[in-house]
């Protein structure tokens, strides 16, 4: 990557280039240290690179994979195909982070059918940590479960007097 | 090994998994000693964080002892108990290399927006975090340190991210002697930025919330005064108030995505996740702060559009600043803190709980109960 310096004359044609330059007018110090590296644009020494072998999703306003990343839960099934649609838009769309969490949604479906197929039925209670609920917060739990139940029997209600109108129709 | 293994929103649980593998020259593989659940771990736990996968393990906050390290690896060796900065840094990016530690660009493909953070979704790098027995460190040369001798661990794990976080909060209020600073949250990161607004000097320290054993706790512990703001009426009016009509000369949003207060916001950010968070403690702050003021955030935002009345920052003359904290940049400086006694973080844990229990510990704390400030997580081996 090219690197820029700033050449004070090249800027000689401009009337007072940089004369009320103030370093000191820094709002991000001292979050930030200026060293000048900004103009040096992607030119910075490389850390050695890890080897690409599970499938990465890359930002498309990265030039370039980052030196290191994460390798947990590589995109996979539908919502591995939600994420790759995703990754054609950038960060600033909205194409990119609305199928995002889309995907993530899908993927909880996902996550308890293969949790089904391992012979695992997931303990929805204990992954909720309605434990300790119930040991501090009785009334809590037991206003969730209530309104679970509650819209569970709403759905199937509805459900079945759909079908039982379909097939008086 | 043992880890945690989120399946949805709000259901985690502790499952076999197989041991993190050196695949990086610089990376080392440690032996999780203890792990803490933080706010930012809420807007994961709550499914409000854009591509977090299920199978993931969650936690940026954990203090570990090397068990191998890569070829590259120079200041670390095997046995050495390390402080792991939840910020993942290559330290030569343009950005480390200004103290931009939170902001590397070596570390994270899918996002330039946000750097590598350990166990904190595919948006932030995709790595599995340190709620489990053992995790693997990227750049283990570049952030972590060596727990000082004579420092106790439970202070120690609080250097990878909530003092940090609640100094940097301070730092970028950029208090002076004698200000006026009101902070929106009494979590693990607003105390913090209390007992820290005093290190700057600050005349009058403020925090805001509206749970009552968070305030009670911050009122001693920060020595500061505390507000439930669902007794203040509009919390504006009682900060302008309270100011002669001018308004906080600081205001710090250590609250984040995930703040109450608001019915509208609610839904749009924490329900329908229309915006990016439901913002009524940023819209506060904005609107609490004085002409010409500053308002310093670190409560974490998701990264599509949200509300905030960015008119009257216009109008105020407003500066903003925020960032996720660079935890190697203030090591140094807040491990002088702790050592010297000025600063016991230790104190805001509430909560020791084996790793097994995940599940229970992510709901105390979102739900707040039990007292709970701040919960740690052992792993088994740790506890023996
Ligand atoms: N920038 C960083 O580097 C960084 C690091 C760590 C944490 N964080 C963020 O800081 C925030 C706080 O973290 P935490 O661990 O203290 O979380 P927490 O959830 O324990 O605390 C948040 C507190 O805010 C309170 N609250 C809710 N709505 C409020 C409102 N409208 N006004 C005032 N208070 C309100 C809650 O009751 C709670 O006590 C989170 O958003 C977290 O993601 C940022
Ligand atoms: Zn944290
Ligand atoms: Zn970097």
């Amino acid at each position: 990557m090219e690197a820029r310096t700033i050449n004070e004359t090249d800027y000689a044609h401009i009337p007072g280039w940089g004369i009320d330059a103030d370093p000191e007018n820094d709002p991000t110090y001292p979050m930030k240290h200026w060293t000048g590296d900004d103009h040096q644009r992607l030119g910075w020494e490389r850390p050695p690179l890890q080897p690409v072998d599970v499938e990465i999703l890359k930002s498309i306003e990265h030039p370039r994979i980052t030196a290191v990343f994460g390798t947990t839960a590589p995109p996979m099934g539908l919502s591995g195909m939600i994420r790759r649609y995703a990754f054609k838009y950038s960060e600033s769309h909205y194409g990119h982070w609305l199928p995002l969490i889309l995907a993530d949604r899908v993927g909880v479906v996902e996550g308890i059918i293969d949790d089904l197929r391992h012979g695992h039925v997931p303990n929805i209670f204990a992954e909720k940590g309605w434990k300790a609920g119930w040991k501090y917060n009785k009334q809590g739990i037991i206003t969730k479960v209530a309104v679970t139940v509650a819209v569970t029997a709403a759905v199937v209600w509805w459900l079945r007097s759909k079908n039982e109108r379909r097939l008086e129709a | 090994m043992l880890a945690m293994n989120y399946r949805g929103p709000q259901r985690v649980r502790v499952s076999q998994k197989p041991m993190p593998e050196i695949l990086h020259p610089q990376d080392a593989i440690l032996r999780v000693t203890r792990s803490c659940i933080c706010g930012s771990d809420l807007h994961l736990y709550n499914g409000n964080v854009p591509d977090t996968r299920v199978g993931s393990t969650f936690g940026h906050e954990f203090l570990g002892i090397v068990e191998e390290v890569g070829s590259a690896v120079q200041n670390v060796k095997v046995g050495d108990h390390l402080i792991v900065p939840f910020n993942i840094a290559c330290g030569h990016c343009t950005f480390c290399k200004q103290g931009l530690f939170g902001n590397c660009h070596e570390s994270n493909p899918q996002a330039t927006a946000v750097g590598g953070i350990f166990g904190y979704s595919h948006t932030a790098g995709g790595y599995d975090g340190g709620q489990a027995e053992y995790v693997r460190v990227p750049y283990v040369d570049v952030g972590p340190v060596v727990i000082p001798s004579g420092m106790d661990h439970d202070d120690a794990v609080l250097l990878t991210d909530v003092f940090p976080t609640g100094y940097q909060a301070a730092e970028m209020g950029g208090i002076r002697k004698g200000d006026t600073v009101v902070i929106f949250g009494a979590g693990p990161v607003g105390i913090m930025a209390a007992k820290s607004a005093w290190l700057f000097g600050a005349g009058r320290v403020i925090i805001v919330d509206h749970i009552e054993y968070r305030l009670d706790f911050a009122r001693q512990y920060a020595q500061c005064e505390a507000y439930n703001f669902r007794s203040l009426g509009d919390p504006v009016v009682f900060f302008k108030k309270t100011t002669d009509g001018l308004g906080a000369d600081v205001c710090i949003d250590a609250v984040g995505a995930e703040a109450a207060g608001n019915a509208m916001q609610t839904i749009l950010g924490r329900k329908g996740m229309l915006q990016g968070g439901s913002t009524t403690a940023l819209h506060w702050a904005i609107n609490s702060v004085k002409k010409g003021g500053i308002v310093s955030i670190v409560g974490v935002y998701g990264p599509t559009d949200a509300l905030v009345p960015i008119g009257n920052v216009v109008n105020k003359g407003l500066t903003l600043r925020a960032n996720q904290a660079s935890v190697p940049r203030l090591l140094p400086k807040l491990i002088d803190h702790i050592m010297s006694g000025r600063v016991e973080p230790k104190k805001i844990i509430t909560h020791r709980m084996p790793l097994e229990e995940v599940a229970d510990a992510y709901h105390i704390f979102s739900e707040k109960l039990d007292g709970c400030i701040k919960p740690i997580l052992i792993p088994p081996a740790a506890r023996a």
